[in-house]
Order: C-alpha cells, then sequence, then structure tokens
C-alpha cells in the first residue's frame, strides 16, 4: 500500500551525511593551515580557530570542562550498549542479529575512541570508569529508558541515535583536537545506526496491523525523552540558569545552542516521519509557514530532571549491570596480564642464554 | 621494559597505554588514529584491529608504547623551528625569473 513511496538511499538522510563531517573535516584543515598571527598562546589559537593539542597550555577550567564532557559522552556509548544489547539474542532474522552486534560494537568502539580523547588530558581510563561505576560522574539520561519491544531498537535508531549525530556533527570542529578527531570518526560510523533503526520501523509499518502499532508505540514513547537529549533550553526567556553553554561556546567546546540543535532535529525528523506514516505525540507539532522550521509543544522538563536525578526506569539497572560485566571480565584481564608477564620473562631468558 | 604488575583486582590499570598508527592503503603511510591500553605488544595489535579497523580502515598497523615516543615541547616551538624559518631561498619562488620563460 506504500507502493513506490519510499526514501532514496542516495538521499542525505541523516545529519552525518549532509556534509556537516565534510564541512567539519575541511574547516579543521583550513584551521591548520592559517597561521595563527598572535602566537600561540591558548588564546590566540582560538582567536584563529585552530585546534588545541594536547601539550599545549590551556586554563585549568578548560581541561576540567573537557575531560568532564568527553567522559560523560564516553559513559554514554559504552551504557548505551545495554538497551538494544538487551535484544540481540531475540533479533528476528539472522540479518538483524548481525546489523544490531555490529551497532553494539560500534558504540563500545565509540566509548574507546573518547576515553582515549579524555586520557590525553591527563586523566586514566580506569579513574573515569571508577567515577561511573560509583556514580560520580554520568551518563545520558536517554539510556534509563527500557527497550520494551523489538520496535524500540527501530525508534533508538532513528530518533536517539539521529539526535545524537545532531549534537556529534558540530562537535567535530570541537577546538580541542582529539576529540574533535574522534567524533568526525564516530560521526561517520553512526550514519548507519540511524538508517538501520528507520530501516526497522518502515519495515514494521509495512506488517501487520500489530507491528504497525508497535512501531508508532515505540515513537510515542521515544519521541519526548529524545527531544530532551539536546539538553535544557539555553535561549531566550526559558533558559535555565547555571548552564555551560556560553562558557563552552566562548571556549569553541560547542558550536550551537541546545535550542538550535533541537530545532534543526525537529526539522529534519517530521518530514521523515510524514513519508512513512508516523504519528509524532505532539498535538502542538505544525509547520510555521512564516520561519520554515516546525513549531512544537512544551517539553516536560521535570521529567529529565527526574529521570537524571535516578528515577528512571532503569537506572540502578543499568550501573548493576555495567560493574556487573566489569567484574565478570576480571579473570580475561588477568588472563592477559599473566600471559603478557610470562612472555616477557621467556623473552628475557633468551636474551640471558 | 619492566613486567606489569598485578594491582588489587585491576590489573589494566598497570596496562602501559600504546599509540596506534594505520596505513589506510598501499602508498600511504601510517596515521596516528589514537591508543589503547593493553599488557603487550600483540594485544595491543589485536584490540588496535578490532576498536580502530572495523570497517576495512587500514592494510596495516604499528603500536607503539606512548612513553617510546619523545616529542618536541610546544613551548620551544618557535625556537626550535626557527632554523627554518628565515630560509626562503628553499623554496622555488623565491626566485625570479623572465615570464615567458616555460618549463621552469
Amino acid at each position: 500500500m506504500y507502493g513506490n513511496d519510499f526514501v532514496d538511499p542516495d538521499e542525505p538522510l541523516n545529519a552525518a551525511e549532509s556534509g556537516g563531517v565534510e564541512d567539519a573535516m575541511a574547516a579543521a584543515s583550513a584551521a591548520l593551515a592559517r597561521r595563527p598571527d598572535g602566537g600561540s598562546s591558548f588564546d590566540a589559537l582560538l582567536a584563529a580557530d585552530q585546534r588545541i593539542e594536547p601539550r599545549d597550555e590551556m586554563p585549568e577550567a578548560y581541561r576540567k570542562t573537557l575531560i568532564r564532557q568527553i567522559a560523560q559522552h564516553a559513559h554514554s556509548e559504552i551504557i548505551g550498549m545495554q538497551p538494544e544489547g538487551n535484544w540481540i539474542s531475540r533479533a528476528p532474522s539472522l540479518r538483524r542479529k548481525a546489523i544490531l552486534m555490529a551497532k553494539v560494537q560500534d558504540e563500545a568502539g565509540h566509548g574507546l575512541y573518547l576515553y582515549s580523547a579524555a586520557e590525553t588530558l591527563g586523566v586514566d581510563r580506569a579513574e573515569l570508569l571508577d567515577m561511573l561505576h560509583s556514580g560520580r560522574q554520568k551518563y545520558s539520561s536517554i539510556f534509563n529508558y527500557p527497550t520494551l519491544t523489538w520496535a524500540d531498537n527501530g525508534a533508538i535508531g532513528w530518533l536517539v541515535d539521529g539526535a545524537a549525530i545532531m549534537n556529534q556533527v558540530p562537535l567535530c570542529r570541537c577546538s580541542y583536537g582529539p576529540y574533535a578527531r574522534a567524533m568526525i570518526r564516530v560521526c561517520k560510523e553512526e550514519s548507519f545506526h540511524q538508517r538501520q533503526g528507520f530501516e526497522i520501523l518502515w519495515t514494521l509499518l509495512r506488517g501487520t496491523q500489530a507491528q504497525k502499532d508497535m512501531a508508532q508505540d515505540a515513537v510515542n514513547r521515544w519521541w519526548w525523552p529524545a527531544l530532551m537529549m539536546f539538553g535544557p533550553p539555553d535561549t531566550g526567556d526559558a533558559a535555565t540558569a547555571g548552564g555551560h553553554t556560553e562558557q563552552s561556546m566562548a571556549w569553541g567546546i560547542k558550536r550551537f545552542s541546545n535550542d538550535a540543535l533541537r530545532q534543526k532535529f525537529v526539522d529534519m525528523t517530521v518530514p521523515q516521519a510524514l513519508k512513512i506514516g508516523l504519528t509524532l505525540p505532539d498535538p502542538d507539532l505544525r509547520l510555521n509557514e512564516e520561519s520554515g522550521h516546525w513549531d512544537f509543544g512544551a517539553i516536560d522538563w521535570s521529567e529529565l530532571w527526574r529521570v537524571i536525578k535516578g528515577d528512571g526506569a532503569c537506572n540502578a539497572e543499568r550501573i548493576e549491570h555495567r560493574v556487573g560485566a566489569h567484574n565478570e571480565g576480571a579473570w580475561v584481564r588477568e588472563a592477559a596480564n599473566a600471559y603478557a608477564g610470562k612472555r616477557h620473562r621467556a623473552q628475557q631468558d633468551v636474551y640471558v642464554a | 621494559m619492566s613486567t606489569p604488575a598485578l594491582k588489587g583486582n585491576s590489573p589494566e590499570r598497570s596496562w602501559p597505554l600504546w599509540e596506534v598508527f594505520v596505513r589506510g592503503k598501499r602508498g600511504l603511510s601510517h596515521v596516528h588514529v589514537g591508543s589503547l591500553h593493553a599488557p603487550d605488544a600483540e594485544m595491543a595489535l589485536r584490540n588496535g584491529r578490532d576498536v580502530y579497523t572495523r570497517r576495512q580502515e587500514g592494510v596495516s598497523l604499528w603500536v607503539v608504547r606512548s612513553t617510546d615516543i619523545t616529542a618536541s615541547s610546544p613551548d620551544e616551538r618557535d625556537s626550535f623551528f626557527d632554523p627554518a624559518a628565515d630560509k626562503v631561498y628553499r623554496h622555488p619562488t623565491f626566485y625570479d625569473v623572465p615570464e615567458d620563460i616555460e618549463y621552469l
């Protein structure tokens, strides 16, 4: 019944394919080519839109902000393995299972790129993991929502990864070199994540009534939390005090406000929903002819604060699972260590002989 | 090179950091892509493959212990690279030649 109304696979479907990543790469090499006129102090480098590298001088507050942000980002990647990892054994086909495993492996890889970037700022990965495990550092609160049906994997790929890409593409131009480079790798890989999610939903929508309902139900549950992923309002009258936006923008860590990115996400996503026949759960959603943007309803921020403070459906479960996985892997790390020691000693014996 | 020591139940704390370099394809040089922790070079190579070449990004991989890299200091950058700064005659554009001469 959907006939030829399909999405052209060559059309840029998400922000990762819209040229933003390429622009960031071009900007980075252009920045390299420009010599800073005012010397190589932190401020001069920032003013010339040059990248700050690990051994450059930087204000302590800049270093601390980056460690916090990169660590939280890394934690989100590895905690983000759980909602979908939950469905690997129950994926409806071998094809879906292979895709889901590749995606979850990618999330692990993204976590490692980011921990590696954080370590260039002088922290140890093990310290950061300790802080995650003991609740002293946070991860994105989106992962505290449960994946109740198979369709949730579609909604996560399409909406959650879609929102993540929207957030991450500008980070490819972040002033801190190792973070920006890690984000370029991440964004390139995320593109398939969003597309496979969209494909899951599109497939369900061409199925039985029960499958269509399942897809719609998942989108109903993930839409608002996905919009909250961009963070509290930081422009206009609604701006929440105490945000980091202004300072982060001055430091070239953040390039766009939360609200600007959220609007961009809505504008990109609504036409996609319309095209495959999904209803977004917002009665106030309408195209504003004047601005050309999609106006959307008020976000219930009390929900975000509640989930961040620990009252989400899965907060305790996520950390418990992570700590469990870490502890269960201890023997592998010990074995690798013992083997390395043994080989090292064997090599020394050869030298002695 | 000393044998990594066991520390509590978290031996990876003492695993050395390795810098990873990937050759994208034949004919290109190895390029730094990031780092990882591993107990020895062999594990660093295997993990480097898993972390940095999941989409056939490389045909060759190097891992180097971070502590084995000696780097120039950014503080001394100006003086360190200074000797090349005033030698513009090392570039072909320094030389005046008649405009209508070809292949020069």
